[in-house]
């Protein structure tokens, strides 16, 4: 897979270049917007995605724009929400489900992992389920149970679904066409704590294909992997690192399933060290898929073993000790630190 | 044992509000209830009632086959479906080419009448395939994969309904164009979650839904009035969606009440729920032994309501004679021998089935899977068998 370096499109595609500086929330706003215009197959269904535009305001002003038909406040029962969109999928519709919190997702567990993931399948590939499900994920925003997982790793397990997150409005605004363009069932985790800062956005640029990752920092003693609100935790580690001599490498891993493995080998071959950082508990995990691959693929290139640093393996906590659970710069340098020793 | 019948609401036989056209004896004694659907059978020939015959009792036979199969090791698994031909055949034959179908697993005389080769039913309970039939080949009716997952297809059938919505197939008067969606499921599926979410969503977007409720009184070994204290039609009341009970073991019944609740979906009335009172003559599947839960009175009781034997005698009063069912006999034990002679020719799937249709698109790790697994074999090739 070819990887598309941000700022480098930004200025190779100068003359029909036009970049404009927005948070994610916005930028996803935008990349839904061109979705409907682009396709009158695709609708917008969740809870208050409608006239409030979405708890967070992603849709804001999609059901003004584009009607109550594809943009559908739906009542409140998210096995509802996926269960139904499965049938307008049948009927040749592409249904962008969102989820309104990662912890209320489970209600449509069932109807995700045995329906929407298996219905392709079932069907000898006769027909197609091109669903995207919508979850604002992660922590960092202060909010009660249930509003701050990352439950990414049960879809990741999940034969049959596509699984991404971006960590940029850049990528949000590309990956959401993407995944609605996709004939797969695409799990979509925006990093709800990333919506708020604003980054470059290039509406005349080119998508990077959905399921590339991507190095974001060129370094030559240690990789940093992570996805999703922990890449900038990685830049931030980096920023550290390079304080104290340390040259680190960020991938940005933008696809969970399935995994682009390509420049994360060719990273660890160049490193020799590799530290994978998530929120999600790190028992049963993606950093614990991709340690176990690393170690078969680049054995003999480690120079250390893989760390993983993520939550704690246990409920995510009340909010005033989440500082604690999620890791900082500071628990990914204590990593960075440990494979340096080696 | 009449008594307790009488006393559990949902296990109940028919009452003065459950529709029927054709007492248990075959005489046709319309309920009182049934006057409002009467009109409907006006829209049958005898031909249309010799075919409801005709799929009763080639589906009944080829049930049979199936057990027998099942019993001599061609399936690890059957699902019979002895006991509710009525129901299924009635309110299949009520929907329009036009309409979609979302079954549960029990619906082979749905299958039967929309046109699906049954065969793939052998197929799927054998171990062959997941699915059996491609529902967008327009030979097979409109007829969607079973669902194994109880109540999880009422939502697909609710979302498939939102879509006939948006294309413009409902309300617009044109009984050619305007389509709706008969959903069949069962008395314990009334329990699940989904069942309740269907009834909330297609009300709240008025999608033309027919939601058919076989209540064949058991969930493999629980009995119906553990599902619910009152009658399972009462149960959509509270969602907004009209109900009505039939008796579901009078194919008259069945055709005429789905043939008018499925005209008032298909112009925009909204979702239908339709309560068909059957029973489960036999095992859940071939994997339980209802001498364990059963009781006999019930069997009984049951029994001398067979769907087929009451028809066959109102078709007899119509004056029906031998010749037709003798004929009618011979094409089931044609339709039973067919199946067991190309179930008996069936092969294993090739290994490839596993990987190429997990995801629509390419996708590394099914191509890597699947390579990795042809060398591996290949590996043995030369080997001693």
């Amino acid at each position: 897979m070819s990887v598309t370096d941000l700022t480098g499109t930004a200025t190779e595609s100068a003359p029909a270049s036009r970049v404009e500086e927005l948070p994610m929330a916005k930028a996803l706003n935008a990349g839904l917007r061109q979705a409907l215009a682009d396709d009158p197959k695709v609708l917008l269904m969740g809870e208050d995605i409608g006239r409030l535009g979405g708890v967070f305001r992603v849709t804001e002003g999609l059901q003004a724009e584009f009607g109550t038909d594809r943009v559908v406040d739906t009542p409140l029962a998210e096995s509802g929400i996926i269960g139904t969109a499965i049938g307008l999928a049948l009927r040749g519709y592409r249904p962008v489900c969102e989820i309104q919190f990662d912890g209320f997702i489970y209600p449509g567990f069932d109807q995700i992992t045995s329906q929407l993931a298996k219905l392709t399948n079932r069907g000898s590939g006769a027909f197609s389920m091109p669903v995207v499900i919508r979850v604002p994920y992660g922590g960092h925003i202060g909010a009660v149970e249930h509003h701050q997982e990352s439950p990414e790793t049960y879809f990741a397990h999940t034969a049959g679904l596509r699984v991404v997150s971006p960590s940029t409005p850049n990528d949000a605004y590309w990956m959401i066409q993407e995944a609605i363009a996709s004939n797969d069932p695409v799990m979509f985790f925006e990093p709800k704590s990333r919506y708020w800062p604003k980054g470059p956005v290039d509406f005349a640029g080119t998508a990077a294909p959905l399921h590339a990752s991507r190095v974001v920092r060129t370094g030559t003693d240690v990789t940093l992997l992570a996805h999703g609100a922990m890449v900038s935790v990685l830049m931030a580690a980096a920023e550290i690192a390079a304080e104290e001599g340390v040259s680190a490498e960020v991938v940005d891993l933008r696809s969970l399933s399935p995994i682009d493995y390509g420049p994360i080998i060719d990273s660890v071959t160049k490193t020799g060290r590799l530290v994978v950082a998530q929120e999600a508990p790190g028992f049963v995990s993606l950093g614990s898929e991709i340690a176990a691959t690393v170690s078969e693929r680049a054995f003999y290139s480690l120079q250390a073993p893989v760390l993983r640093v993520s939550g704690f393996d246990t409920p995510f906590p009340p909010a005033k000790l989440e500082t604690l659970y999620l890791p900082d710069a500071d628990r990914v340098m204590e990593a960075v630190d440990r494979v340096m020793a080696h | 044992m009449a008594d307790t019948i009488i006393a559990n609401p949902t296990a109940g036989p028919a009452t003065e509000t459950t529709v029927q056209f054709l007492t248990p004896e075959g005489e046709f004694a319309p309920s009182e209830s049934a006057e409002e659907y009467a009109s409907y059978l006006d829209r049958l020939s005898h031909d249309d009632l010799q075919q409801f015959y005709r799929h009763m009792a080639v589906v009944r036979r080829f049930d049979h086959e199936g057990t027998n199969l099942q019993r001599q090791g061609q399936m690890a698994l059957w699902v019979p479906s002895h006991g509710q031909e009525a129901a299924q055949v009635g309110s299949a034959f009520a929907a329009k080419p036009q309409d979609h179908i979302f079954p549960s697993y029990r619906e082979h005389a749905v299958a039967h009448v929309r046109g699906i080769d049954l065969l793939s039913i052998v197929e799927l309970l054998r171990g062959n395939t997941h699915g059996g039939w491609d529902p967008t080949d327009p030979a097979n009716g409109n007829f969607h994969g079973y669902c194994l997952v109880i109540g999880s297809h009422t939502l697909h059938a609710t979302g498939y309904a939102m879509g006939m919505q948006r294309d413009g197939v409902v309300g617009t008067g044109d009984d050619s164009v305007d389509a709706a969606v008969l959903a069949y499921f069962g008395d314990g599926s009334t329990s699940q979650g989904d069942v309740s979410e269907a009834f909330v969503f297609s009300a709240s977007a008025q999608s033309p839904n027919v939601f058919f409720l076989q209540n064949n009184h058991w969930a493999i070994s629980v009995p119906v009035s553990v599902q619910s204290r009152i009658p399972l039609y009462l149960r959509s009341r509270g969602f907004g969606v009209p109900s009505v009970q039939i008796d579901g073991n009078d194919v008259l019944a069945s055709f005429a009440v789905t043939a008018k609740h499925l005209d008032e979906a298909r112009a925009g009335n909204g979702p239908q729920f339709i309560e068909a009172l059957t029973y489960r003559i036999g095992a859940h599947t071939s994997s339980d032994d209802p001498s364990k839960y059963q009781d006999q009175a019930l069997y009984d009781y049951w029994v001398a309501r067979d769907p087929i034997v009451r028809f066959e005698t109102y078709l007899r009063s119509l004056g029906e004679g031998d010749a037709f069912f003798a004929a009618i006999a011979e094409e089931a034990d044609d339709y039973a021998a067919d199946i067991r002679h190309r179930t008996l020719a069936l092969t294993p799937p090739p290994a490839s089935i596993m990987f190429d249709h997990v995801y629509s698109e390419p996708h590394p790790v099914m191509q890597e899977q699947k390579l990795w697994l042809e060398r591996y074999e290949a590996s043995f090739e030369g080997d001693q068998a």
